[in-house]
Order: structure tokens, then C-alpha cells, then sequence
């Protein structure tokens, strides 16, 4: 090959086609498709976990087998299917967390208005909001369960505490992430206060909004599950916690990865709004503008 | 005062004694007025602008030049009412200016169109603030009409994102025209363009002037831009900002990029540029 080379750059006048082609230099292990990636890390992970319970590293009790946390799934898919007990307490969480979600919302947006837009709001209301926020909010789960009661309304209560305050933050630095440019232009246009909020402000701050909506919308699954844990009720969180005092650890595995559903689709729906509504926004580092 | 007096222009034109006075061809009449206005800053007791008087013909285009903090933004802010001058007149078409008003047009360095509206619904935005939806609705018709002029049609149902920086410009050209202002505010319009964009602007922004008969006044950084598009040039310097000189440009229109590297020009170049640099030294 390379004596081959040699003579031809000796005989024939320089030809650069003959030249070799820089090519980047990709590791193998980047070459590999996303969903072959994925799949190797999966793999991986129930080997370690087949291993570590087939050779007896780990107490049966505490990790089931990867062969009995499938057959669970497989269980409590029909379960839920079928419309058994487990559909009603699902349905349970389920409410909680669009209850909350909604209040949530509605809560965040009209203090992160308020917040965002007035100068009395961040002066004066911002400091206790940040205050509360800096709090373990799950420790107040007791006293919703004191002033609400056992029944759906204190895990309402909870999800919609925890997933309240960054919906407030997202909206309320939305509203300031108007620029100078746009700002003057609608002082030109003689845009009244209202005009510029609506027309203006609040379409500009979509994205932080719904990065708010997002960090809300899985901080609402864990209020609702929290409050069921703490007060007790028939939703899915107790569900839980009864496989889990019974050590039917299989059960505890899959009803968690039915809630990660639930939650998942949560979070693709907020996703899935911010697309339809933030049409304009690039997912892409490399969008054309900014 | 009648602001409409055909022979008294250049006398209404620039009142204050020290300052040359414009020996104005141009056959319009005074649109905008200022006199004696003057601007400080209360807090941090700076004078921005001492004693500007200034007239703007209909049809003539100006500009105001000069190094940064020479005042000119503060001008032109109390020109659109976006700021209120601490002395001094500021009258447009008879009327005093105490605020934003639908005869004002302005154009910023930025584009500034809303990605989430198309280029026509960005242009009728104005008309949709002072007088609602129905409104603007009914100025797309003018609207299409304007894009025509830019030559922008065919974008008209085009989101933003779609429009290249010189093509968004000549879109908020078509937003600033829509309210058929009285006088075109133009805060250095291309300046975040490319050169060669640039100049192709300028030129657009001269036909356009031209075809509207519009009366535009433009702040620049750039002395050549300032030549190429002006009949008067405002040259200021700072400390306070105040008006240092009149330079009217006698080159015959319609300019051309030609006329760049023609000797008269450059003269004209280097005149303004001596004077900025006796401005700086002061």
C-alpha cells in the first residue's frame, strides 16, 4: 500500500484526489444508536440486578428477583385493566394530581403576575414567598392532614403547595423577560399597562412559564404521593405503603413504575402543550435567533 | 403659530443664534419643531441636552450624529414622547408632544417582531393597540400594500423566524408606516445588519423615504450613512449634548452607493469627522 504510494507520488504529477480524507475520529461506543444505547444501559442494569439476587448478595426479601417484579407488573397491569381495586385507587391519584395541578396553576400564575408585575408584589410579597419556598414543604403535610381531613382534599392541598411556588418564579421572571427594545415599542404604540401584559409580556415569558409548569408538574406527583403516605386515604401512595409493610417488595416495584407512568405522562402533556402554544420556541441550541 | 408658511422656513428653522443657520432648500413646510429643549437628569444632576432647536421639513430627511452620550437617544426619546424634556418646546404638526402618538413612527436597532405572530399580524400590531382587532384586520389590506413597497410580498403569512435580519427590517419598516406617522423616528435601523445589507438597506430606506414623501430623521454612528441619505446632518457633541453644527448635504438625489467614492463626498466625510473630533476634545 504504501510502496504503491510511493511510486505514484514519484512517476505522476500530484493528483490531491489521491489524498487521504480527514475524517473526525468518532469512538466506537458514540457510534451506537440512541435506542441500541439504551437498551445496552437497560440490559446491563437487570443483569447486575439478576446477578446480585441469583448469587444470593442480597436478602430476597429486600430485592426480588428481576423475573418476580416482571410477573408483578404483568399483575397489577391486569389488574388495572380489568378495572379491580387498584383502578379506583389509581383513579384517586389521579385526581390529586390534576386537582393540585390545576390549583397550582391557577395559584402560581396569578402571584407570579401579581409579583412579576407590580413593584409592590416584589417588594413586599416575593420575600415571604421565597421564605416559604425555602422551607421543607413536605413537613407541613400534618396540618393539611389536621385542617382537611383524611379524604382527598389535604393531598390536593400538599401537591398544590409544593408545585405552586415555581410556577410563581417561572412566571414571574417570564414577565421580566421582555427586552428594552420590545418595551419601547410598545411605549410607542401607546400600548395601555393591560395591552402590554397580554400582547406582549406574557407570550414573551411562555417558555419560563411552562419550565415552571414542568418543575410543578413533578413536584405535584410527590406531593400527592407524600400526603397519602402521611394521611392515609385510598389512592395509590397507600397502596404503596401497605405492599411495602407487608414486604411484598415485587408489589412496591410496580405500583411505583405505574406511578412513574402517571407522572411521565404528566410531564409530556405540559411538553406537549408548550409545543402547540410556544410553537415559536426552538428546542435546538442552535436556533437562528438569540 | 401657523406652521404652514412656505417662505418662513428657514427662519422658523433653527432659532438659536449660535448655531449656523440652515440655508434650507427644501420645499417643505416645518412638520417638527423643537426649541430650546433641554434635558437633566434630577438624580445624578447631568445634562443630557442644552438649549437643541431643530425644525424637520415634510419630505427632508435628517440625521444626528455624534459620539456616544452626545445626547442624541435623549433627543430622539423626547421626540417620540417617550420622555419629557425638562425645558424647551417640542411641537409636531401644531401640537405639542406630551406622549407617544400615532403620527410618531419609530424604528429600533432591533427588529423586534413577535415570533408568535406572522410578519402582517406583527405589521398591523400598531393599529391593533390604538383601535382594536377590527381594526387591524381591516389594515392588512394596507399592510400588503406596504410589504409590496419593501418588497417583502409573498412573506406576508411568514413567522419571524423565517425572515432573515435584513428582510425583518424592511418588515418593521412596513410596522412603522402603517399608521401613516407624520414623521419616521429611525434609532440606528441597521446597524446589527452586515455592511453589505447595510448599504442595501440605506438605499431601500431612501426609495421607500422618497415614495412615501416621508419626513425621516435618523440617529447614526456612522458618518458615511449620515452623508449618504441626508439633506441635513445634526451634529452634536457632548457635555452637555447640545447641537454643534448644521451640515446640509447638496448631493443630488436619488443618491447611489457610487457617489461613496466621489471626491465631494468625501469631503463632506472628513468636514463631519473634524468636527466630531473638536467635539470629543472639548
Amino acid at each position: 500500500m504504501s510502496e504503491l504510494k510511493a511510486t505514484a507520488a514519484s512517476n505522476v504529477p500530484h493528483d490531491p484526489t489521491q489524498d487521504t480524507v480527514w475524517v473526525e475520529n468518532v469512538s466506537l461506543i458514540d457510534r451506537i444508536p440512541r435506542a441500541v444505547s439504551m437498551a445496552l444501559v437497560f440490559a446491563a442494569f437487570i443483569g447486575v440486578w439478576q446477578l446480585s439476587t441469583s448469587l444470593g448478595l442480597v436478602s430476597a426479601i429486600i430485592l426480588p428477583t428481576p423475573g418476580e417484579t416482571f410477573r408483578d407488573i404483568i399483575f397489577v397491569g391486569k389488574n388495572l385493566m380489568s378495572g379491580d381495586y387498584m383502578l379506583p385507587a389509581l383513579w384517586i391519584t389521579i385526581k390529586e394530581v390534576l386537582y393540585g395541578f390545576a390549583l397550582a396553576i391557577f395559584i402560581g400564575f396569578s402571584l407570579g403576575v401579581l409579583v412579576g408585575e407590580t413593584v409592590f408584589g416584589e417588594r413586599a410579597i416575593m420575600p415571604y414567598l421565597v421564605a416559604i419556598d425555602t422551607m421543607p414543604k413536605v413537613a407541613f403535610a400534618p396540618l393539611f392532614v389536621a385542617w382537611l381531613g383524611f379524604g382527598i382534599e389535604s393531598k390536593v392541598a400538599l401537591a398544590a403547595f409544593i408545585a405552586t411556588f415555581p410556577i410563581v418564579v417561572g412566571t414571574a421572571a417570564g414577565l421580566h423577560a421582555a427586552d428594552d427594545n420590545a418595551r419601547m415599542l410598545f411605549k410607542t404604540m401607546g400600548a395601555s399597562r393591560m395591552q402590554t401584559l397580554i400582547k406582549m409580556k406574557l407570550p414573551m415569558g411562555l417558555p419560563q412559564i411552562f419550565t415552571g409548569l414542568k418543575i410543578g408538574a413533578v413536584g405535584v406527583m410527590a406531593g400527592a404521593i407524600t400526603g397519602e403516605f402521611l394521611g392515609g386515604g385510598k389512592g395509590f401512595g397507600e397502596l404503596i405503603r401497605v405492599a411495602a409493610s407487608q414486604l411484598q417488595t415485587p408489589r412496591v416495584f410496580s405500583l411505583i413504575l405505574y406511578l412513574s407512568l402517571l407522572g411521565l405522562a404528566l410531564y409530556a402533556l405540559v411538553t406537549w402543550t408548550q409545543r402547540k402554544v410556544v410553537f415559536w420556541q426552538k428546542d435546538t441550541l442552535g436556533g437562528s435567533h438569540e | 403659530m401657523n406652521g404652514v408658511a412656505p417662505n418662513g422656513v428657514a427662519q422658523e428653522g433653527v432659532a438659536h443664534s449660535d448655531v449656523a443657520q440652515t440655508t434650507v432648500a427644501s420645499s417643505g413646510h416645518p412638520v417638527y419643531e423643537l426649541s430650546h429643549v433641554g434635558k437633566t437628569y434630577a438624580r445624578n444632576k447631568v445634562q443630557a441636552l442644552d438649549d437643541v432647536s431643530l425644525t424637520l421639513h415634510t419630505g427632508s430627511f435628517s440625521s444626528v450624529i455624534g459620539s456616544s452620550g452626545c445626547g442624541k437617544s435623549t433627543l430622539l426619546k423626547i421626540m417620540a414622547g417617550l420622555i419629557p424634556p425638562s425645558s424647551g418646546r417640542v411641537v409636531l404638526q401644531n401640537d405639542a408632544v406630551t406622549g407617544p402618538r400615532r403620527d410618531i413612527g419609530m424604528m429600533f436597532q432591533q427588529a423586534t417582531l413577535f415570533p408568535w405572530r406572522t410578519t402582517v399580524e406583527n405589521i398591523v400590531l400598531p393599529i391593533e393597540i390604538r383601535d382594536g382587532r377590527a381594526a387591524a384586520e381591516a389594515a392588512k389590506e394596507r399592510a400588503h400594500q406596504l410589504l409590496d413597497v419593501v418588497g417583502l410580498t409573498g412573506f406576508e403569512n411568514v413567522y419571524p423566524n423565517e425572515l432573515s435580519g435584513g428582510m425583518a427590517q424592511r418588515a418593521s419598516i412596513c410596522r412603522m408606516l402603517i399608521t401613516q406617522p407624520a414623521v419616521l423616528l429611525l434609532d440606528e435601523p441597521f446597524s446589527a445588519l452586515d455592511e453589505l445589507s447595510r448599504d442595501m438597506m440605506n438605499m431601500e430606506l431612501q426609495r421607500i423615504c422618497t415614495e412615501q414623501k416621508a419626513t425621516a430623521f435618523l440617529v447614526t454612528h456612522s458618518i458615511a450613512e449620515a452623508v449618504i441619505l441626508s439633506d441635513h446632518i445634526y451634529v452634536m457633541k457632548p457635555r452637555p449634548g447640545r447641537l454643534a453644527e448644521i451640515v446640509t448635504v447638496d448631493l443630488p438625489r436619488p443618491r447611489t452607493l457610487d457617489m461613496i467614492t466621489t471626491p465631494k463626498f468625501g469631503a463632506m466625510v472628513d468636514y463631519i469627522r473634524g468636527l466630531l473630533d473638536k467635539g470629543e476634545a472639548l
